[in-house]
Formats: structure tokens, C-alpha cells, sequence
């Protein structure tokens, strides 16, 4: 009997190990949406605080918004929970209808009570990404009078600002507009920390998906909600696996252990372009990418000589060479393809128009600065192009590159000379950028605006700042529109900003999976399209 | 071991007293040691041009915001109360909570460091099964051919890029051959089925009796474990030639071969056992190293180890991580070494 059991036990554990191997062999399940990505950046799920990249589309798929852009049309803002709205009191309140009979994922309704408490919520925890709403005059101790339900269906919101009511609808599409489910997340409620501990690894929402693990560098893994209102999601789970390596990602995606690679570098998306079995998407997104010269700087504060840097950058070789596919030459603040977007690019290398324009502001003879950047591809290499760009009109540039927990302080600080980052808008409305780019309301050091770029570049400017106020206050939507082209405009010929690329994001993907969408904005990424042969 | 009578002497079971006066001057200097090690990880944090705030805050915070997580932090204090702060949790064996995971860091470390610790172990059992019979091989046939592959083969594992020879590795075994699994512990599906009990996946697959898991994660482990493994072994390999080829041109060796006795004999029981304190001393200090992580095998094989979890905590300033992570390899080190110490009184009867 004994040996019998040991021969059975052999025998078993030689069938498991030829399974065992074998199952490398084995496509992902039919059911579930495997994705490799490098997701390091993810620290908190709760929508309040959420301002990652990697969180910022997790959050899209799992919460519906008071408004949204749907995959199904990116281009155009509809309501989420919202079924209509009315402006009213000269656009200072605008009231909402919620959908009737939605259900968050824990089966409680989804009531005009949980959208306000949400907004309430977002503004008295006061984390990174609340300025979205509190621009609007929303304050702690306001809150709760300014954005209220009147009944279980009905929704005002008003605001003390003087803000375009399309500038508000358009604000209620991010993240922090998320509805949450505020009796689950009470419930979970410590010390009257509006259950801020339980949210960041856990959800509470109506959407498409909910999150049923996340393992810090691992793991994330979300679940379809079947009840969804535009019915359920076409994958029951999505998984987003932390490979951290682009050519890991690779070999798993050509062995089908994966369904889709999101960071694979140029050279890999050439690698594997004969492979009939994958196939390459390219998304154009809101990151772009610019230099700037900090006003403080003896000699780049001057008009002229930022000018003659726009005319000595070679925008066109370094897309056509070694930025093919990943990024597109831009020039203005806000992203092309974007309602608003000035798409022209006037400015081509012109190292005779630089020069002489140098030499106008007294700097003929070339002078020397330093290039901050970023470590990560592509800023290494396209400081590298620039400084040889630069060096044409004789300008000398030393390079140094810094993570960005160590570049983000010196720029806030204003420690820079020039400096080559990337920006990308916080939510889908030009004035995100416009407050950003153009409007420094107070200059001084001791102001501290550092979430302005403006300010931290030491640079501010009457008319843009009148320009940007005007637009965003605007009524009328096509006066609006003509505003921020004119804005952008300006900002292309004086300021402090040399604006060079967009970025077009490459995802591989097996050819059997389909229909994931990826908009312009960092947190319009959704799932609930997707689906396998 | 003829020599042994002597040590003796001091032998049979000294005072109480002294034992226990032995024993609390380790204690006294194990803390010692913690205390340097958190402070002087504790100061680095602070000098570095790194601003935590931002960590959590987010590069386009407001300076309200900015200003609001500042002072939770109680960075506005002199850093020395900073740091007694940070004992004082310690003693209650609290660790803080990671910036990262958003986890109190004693969970990530439960998570982590089993992940590194099968990786490690099983990467130092190769390293001794092979490089030690490698090591002695090579030493009794110096100058011939088996030594001058040994050598080589010594040299390339222990030169040749661990980032690079691991992408071949996957290149090879895995995309073209298709004879083991991919980066990642486990395949997706069979993620989250089993209870963690310990944390190393075998074994827990092991004791829930899922076989399917147990050769799944066997499979994701032998490659990154083969890499390591090819690291440990030609370090080792190298060190045990050495060691030998010093034993082996003593005197007492030639007096054996004289005497008559069978050369197995003379490398295996005469030679070897005087190597073997030598040979525990590198192989804890190997494993230790092992224990801190591998960032690069980490890396390439998305192996979520303790190596990548302090390298990215440092990358995001992410301190209470990077102390937690600091105090478990100084630990590991600390451990390992008493380890070897036992072991020394084991083989070596002139310790006892």
C-alpha cells in the first residue's frame, strides 16, 4: 500500500511538473485583461488625493464623475451621474438631475446626497489635487452651503468666482469629481478622517470596475462590475502587473503571457513590428513637453534672447529621428486635438534670425547656462540635441540631469536657469494650462504661487494675466475659444516658455485583444470596451 | 580535531554569572549596533537634497498643501527630536506607514522579504552544492585543465552583468525554449489563490497541497534563482580553491600522503574540515548580501523582493520605508553572523 501511495505521489509530481511547465505555454484567460506596466508611481485609490498617472486611469474605471468623457466619444463632455443640469444665477449655480436608479458597487443608491458629501469630502481633506474645485471659492468652512442636494435626485452647486460655467462643468470631468459611497466609506471611518485611511487601498464606487486587490509594486487588480449603466464590462477582471523592465515587458507580451506592453521604448516597438501577432496603437496625449528660462536670470529674462532660443531649437530632426512615434512637434500650452488647441507651429530652426536677435540684446558673443532635466527617456537626449542647438548661436549649455524628487524642489524654488520638463493638463479645460502657463497673479518670491509655472519661472505679465482671467470668466463659449487661441498665441512669442512636443503614447498589444481606448488626457483610459477573440 | 583537549580546559559548564554576563554584552551591543544603523541611515535621509513633502504632495502642490503635510511630519522640528520620535515607535515595534504602499512598512515588509529570502536561499544552496565540489575539484587538479574552466567559469559568473545575463537568461529559457515561466512569482490566474502563511510561495503552495502553484512558482523562481545562483557559485567557487590550495601545500598534508592514506581521504577529511571556518564566513557573508536584495534581478524579473523596495522607497524619499528596510538586512547581517559563529563551534572543536 505504502509503496503503491509513493509510486502515485511520483507519478503526480512528475505530471505536475510537465504541467507546470507547460502552463508557461498558456495565453492569459479569456475572461481577464492582463496589462504590464510600470505602475511605482501608484500611493493612494482614494479619488480625493489621486494625481498619478498610473491611479488617474485606475480611478476613471472605477468611479463614474459628475460629468465624463465616455470612450465611446472622447471628444465630447457628457454627464456621468449626471442626467442634465441647468445653469442659472448668471452662471453662479448650476443644478444637476442624478440618474435615477444607479447603484454604487456595495448596492446602496447612488443619491444626490453621496455626490455632494463627495465634493464636501475632496474639499476638507485639502490633498494635492483639491485646488481642481477650490478655485472656485470652495472653502472648508463654505462647503457645505455652496454644493448641497436639495433632494435625493437634485444636486446645486454654486460657486463664489467669477468662473465660465463650462469651465466648472468641464472641472467636474476629473478625478476629484468622483462620486463615492458615502455610507461605505463612513462606515470605514476613523477620528473624523472622512474615511481618508480606508479609502487609499480600497473603493467605493459606481463604475465600470472595482478594485479587488492592489499589492504596492506588484499587483492591481480590478473586478467588473456586472450591474454597470452601460451594461457589463466586456472583461470580468483586469490586471495590471508592475514589470518595471521595458524588455521583460516584451517577452512576455511575444509570449502571450500578457496582453498588453504600455511601456516599451522605440527601439522595442521596432523590434517587434514584423509580429503579426501584435499590434501597435499610438494615442495622442495631453503631456507636452518645453523648456524654460527662468525671468530672474540676468540674461534669460530677456525677451529677445528667449526668442532666439525658440529659433535655435531643431524641433523637426529630433521628431523624425530618435522621438519617432513618441512624441509630435507643439507649440503652444494647450495639447492639439483638444477643444481650444492652437495647432501651428511657426517656429523652425533659424540660426540666423537667433543670432541676430542675440546680438540685439546685447549677447553676440554667446554665454554659458545650465540645462536642468529630467533622468528618464527622452530628456537626457533631447537636452543633449538642444545643447547642441544651442551651441550654434553660441550659447553653452552644461546639462544635469535629477530625478524629479530632486528637480521639482529646485524649480519651486526657482533655483534654475533653464529647465526641460513635461506638464500635462489636470483636467480637460484650456484654463488648467492657462493657470499654469500665463497667469501669476503675484510675482514675489515670498508669494509662492509654486504650482504656477509662471511664478516658477519668475514671469509675469499684465496683459496675459488680464487675457487668462477674461477667458476663464467668459460666457460665451465661441468668445472663450477665440480667447485662449489668442492666449496661446501671445505665449508663443513672449514669455518664458519654449514649447517643442507633444507626446504620442505607443501601446503593444496582442492583435486578438481589442477595443481599449486611450484619450488625450492622462485619466481617460478605459477597460470596459475591451474585449477577446 | 587532535588538537582539541586543549580548549577544553575552560569547558565543562562555566559560572552562571559569566553566561549571563555574556549574554547581555551581546545584547548591549546589538543595540549599539541597531542605534548606529538607524542613525546614521536617520541623517542621510535628512542631508539628502530630496524633499519628502513633495514624496507625498505631488510636484504641482500648493504651498498650503505643501505646508500642511510639512508639519504633520513634524519636519519643522530640530531633527535630532525628529529621530527620538522615530525610537520612541520603534521601541513599540511600530514602524511607521510607507509613503509608497499607503501599508504600516512592517506589512510591506512581511510581503517583501519572504519573496527575497526564497530567492536568496535557494540561490545559496546552489551556490554551495556547486561551487564548493567546483572550488575543491579545481584546487586538487591546479594548473590542469578542470582548474582553468573552474576559474573561467568562476570569473564570468562573477564579472559578467547580472541585468544582462538575466535578459539572455529570459531571452533563452523562456521566450525562445520555452522551458520555465516568465518575470513575476506566480502566473496572473493563480494570483491570490492560496492563503499566505509564510509568504514563500512553495511553501505555502506546499502546505495548502495546490501542486499547480507549487511547480508554477517553481518554475518563475529557478531562472532569477540560477542567476543569483551563478553569482553566489563562482564567488564561492573561487574562495574554496583558494582556502584549499593553502591547506593542501601544508605539511601535515604531505605527512598524510606518506603515512598512506587514500587521497579522498586526505582532501575530504584532512584538508576540507580546516577550510571549513573560512568557508562558513564567506558563505553567511554571500547569503547576507543576498538577503539585502538584488535590484537588478529584482528588476528583470519583476521579482517584488526587498531590493526594488528600498531602492524605490529611496528614490521616493519614502524614509520610514527606507529605515524599516535598513533595520531588516542589518538584522539579516546581524543574524546570519551569530549563525556563523554557532557553526564555527560546530566544526571547529577548538572554539567549544
Amino acid at each position: 500500500m505504502s509503496k503503491l501511495r509513493l509510486r502515485n505521489f511520483l507519478l503526480g509530481i512528475t505530471a505536475a511538473v510537465m504541467l507546470g511547465m507547460g502552463s508557461t505555454q498558456a495565453a492569459t484567460p479569456s475572461n481577464t485583461f492582463v496589462m504590464a506596466k510600470d505602475i511605482a508611481d501608484i500611493i493612494t485609490m482614494d479619488p480625493a488625493e489621486v494625481f498619478e498617472l498610473t491611479t488617474g486611469e485606475i480611478i476613471a474605471n472605477i468611479y463614474d464623475r459628475i460629468m465624463m468623457f465616455e470612450p465611446e466619444d472622447l471628444q465630447t463632455l457628457v454627464g456621468g451621474v449626471a442626467e442634465s443640469w441647468e445653469v442659472s444665477n448668471g452662471g453662479k449655480t448650476i443644478t444637476f438631475k442624478i440618474r435615477p436608479g444607479l447603484k454604487f458597487h456595495s448596492g446602496n443608491p447612488v443619491r444626490a446626497e453621496d455626490v455632494a458629501w463627495s465634493l464636501q469630502r475632496v474639499v476638507k481633506l485639502n490633498k494635492t489635487p483639491a485646488f481642481i474645485i477650490t478655485q472656485f471659492g470652495w472653502t472648508a468652512d463654505n462647503v457645505d452651503s455652496l454644493v448641497k442636494a436639495t433632494d435625493d435626485l437634485t444636486l446645486s452647486v454654486s460657486i463664489t468666482e467669477d468662473f465660465s460655467p463650462g469651465l466648472v462643468l468641464n472641472a467636474l470631468s476629473a478625478g476629484v469629481a468622483s462620486v463615492v459611497d458615502k455610507e461605505l466609506v463612513m462606515s470605514h471611518e476613523k477620528d473624523g478622517d472622512l474615511g481618508y485611511d480606508w479609502l487609499k487601498s480600497n473603493s467605493a464606487g459606481s463604475g465600470a470596475f472595482s478594485l479587488k486587490t492592489w499589492k504596492a509594486n506588484e499587483i492591481v487588480t480590478l473586478e467588473a462590475n456586472p450591474g454597470y449603466r452601460h451594461g457589463a464590462p466586456g472583461m470580468k477582471r483586469v490586471i495590471l502587473r508592475h514589470v518595471a523592465e521595458p524588455s521583460s515587458q516584451r517577452l512576455l507580451l511575444e509570449k502571450a503571457d500578457i496582453d498588453m506592453a504600455r511601456n516599451l521604448t522605440p527601439d522595442q516597438v521596432k523590434g517587434i513590428e514584423g509580429n503579426s501577432d501584435i499590434a501597435i496603437d499610438g494615442y495622442p496625449k495631453g503631456t507636452i513637453v518645453y523648456m524654460a528660462a527662468n525671468a530672474a536670470h540676468p540674461i534669460l529674462g530677456k525677451e529677445e534672447v528667449v526668442q532666439a532660443l525658440r529659433h535655435l531649437v531643431d524641433y523637426e530632426s529630433m521628431a523624425n529621428s530618435f522621438l519617432a512615434g513618441q512624441f509630435v512637434v507643439h507649440q503652444s500650452f494647450w495639447p492639439g486635438g483638444l477643444w481650444a488647441a492652437l495647432e501651428e507651429t511657426p517656429y523652425k530652426q533659424n540660426v540666423a534670425e537667433a543670432k541676430s536677435l542675440l546680438k540685439a540684446a546685447g549677447h553676440g558673443d554667446g554665454f554659458e547656462l545650465t540645462i536642468h532635466t529630467l533622468t528618464n527617456s527622452p530628456f537626457p537626449e533631447i537636452a543633449q540635441a538642444v545643447q547642441a542647438n544651442l551651441a550654434k548661436g553660441g550659447i553653452k549649455a552644461n546639462i544635469v540631469t535629477l530625478e524629479g524628487k530632486t528637480l521639482w524642489p529646485k524649480y519651486r524654488a526657482r533655483e534654475h536657469d533653464i529647465i526641460l520638463a513635461r506638464w500635462s493638463p489636470d483636467y480637460v479645460d484650456p484654463h488648467s494650462n492657462a493657470d499654469a502657463f500665463a497667469h501669476n497673479p503675484d510675482n514675489r518670491l515670498e508669494a509662492k504661487l509654486t504650482g504656477v509655472l509662471a511664478w516658477r519661472n519668475a514671469w509675469a505679465d499684465e496683459s496675459s494675466n488680464m487675457l487668462a482671467v477674461k477667458a476663464r470668466n467668459e460666457l460665451d463659449i465661441d468668445k472663450r475659444k477665440q480667447q485662449y487661441l489668442d492666449l496661446q498665441a501671445m505665449l508663443q512669442k513672449k514669455g518664458p516658455f519654449v514649447i517643442m512636443f507633444q507626446q504620442n503614447e505607443q501601446v503593444a498589444r496582442r492583435t486578438n485583444l481589442q477595443g481599449f481606448v486611450s484619450g488625450s488626457n492622462f485619466d481617460l483610459v478605459f477597460y470596459r470596451n475591451v474585449k477577446k477573440q | 580535531m587532535d588538537q582539541a583537549s586543549s580548549s577544553k580546559a575552560a569547558g565543562p559548564g562555566p559560572a552562571l554569572p559569566s553566561k549571563l554576563v555574556k549574554i547581555s554584552g551581546v545584547l548591549v551591543s546589538l543595540t549599539l549596533t541597531f542605534l548606529g544603523l538607524t542613525a546614521i541611515t536617520f541623517v542621510i535621509s535628512r542631508v539628502m537634497p530630496v524633499d519628502p513633502v513633495l514624496a507625498i504632495v505631488g510636484d504641482r502642490a500648493s504651498n498650503e498643501v505643501y505646508q500642511q503635510v510639512y508639519l504633520q511630519l513634524g519636519l519643522d522640528k530640530p531633527i535630532y527630536i525628529q529621530y527620538l520620535r522615530y525610537l520612541g515607535q520603534l521601541a513599540e515595534g511600530d514602524l511607521g506607514t510607507s509613503i509608497m504602499t499607503a501599508q504600516p512598512v512592517i506589512e510591506d515588509i512581511k510581503r517583501f522579504f519572504p519573496a527575497t529570502l526564497e530567492l536568496a536561499t535557494i540561490a545559496t544552496l546552489l551556490g554551495i552544492f556547486i561551487g564548493v565540489p567546483m572550488g575543491v575539484f579545481a584546487a586538487v587538479h591546479q594548473g590542469r585543465w578542470p582548474d582553468h574552466i573552474v576559474r573561467v567559469v568562476a570569473l564570468l559568473g562573477y564579472s559578467a552583468p547580472i541585468f544582462w545575463l538575466g535578459l539572455v537568461a529570459l531571452l533563452v529559457f523562456y521566450a525562445k525554449l520555452g522551458w520555465v515561466a516568465g518575470p513575476g512569482r506566480l502566473d496572473v490566474f493563480y494570483d491570490g489563490i492560496i492563503e499566505p502563511v509564510s509568504g514563500i510561495l512553495m511553501l505555502d503552495a506546499a502546505l495548502a497541497r495546490d501542486w499547480d502553484i507549487f511547480y508554477n512558482a517553481l518554475s518563475h523562481l529557478i531562472l532569477p534563482a540560477s542567476i543569483l545562483g551563478t553569482f553566489a557559485l563562482a564567488y564561492i567557487a573561487r574562495m574554496t580553491r583558494s582556502f584549499m590550495l593553502d591547506q593542501l601545500s601544508q605539511e601535515y598534508i604531505l605527512t598524510a600522503r606518506v603515512k598512506g592514506i587514500p587521497e579522498s581521504q586526505v582532501i575530504w577529511r584532512h584538508a576540507f574540515r580546516n577550510v571549513l571556518v573560512q568557508l562558513i564566513t564567506i558563505i553567511g557573508l554571500t547569503y547576507a548580501s543576498l538577503l539585502e536584495g538584488s535590484v537588478l534581478t529584482e528588476t528583470v524579473f519583476s521579482w517584488p523582493g526587498i531590493g526594488q523596495y528600498i531602492t524605490n522607497s529611496l528614490f521616493n524619499n519614502d524614509m520610514n520605508a527606507v529605515l524599516g528596510g535598513t533595520i531588516v538586512v542589518g538584522a539579516c547581517f546581524v543574524g546570519i553572523n551569530m549563525l556563523s559563529d554557532l557553526l564555527y563551534r560546530l566544526v571547529d572543536p577548538r572554539i567549544r
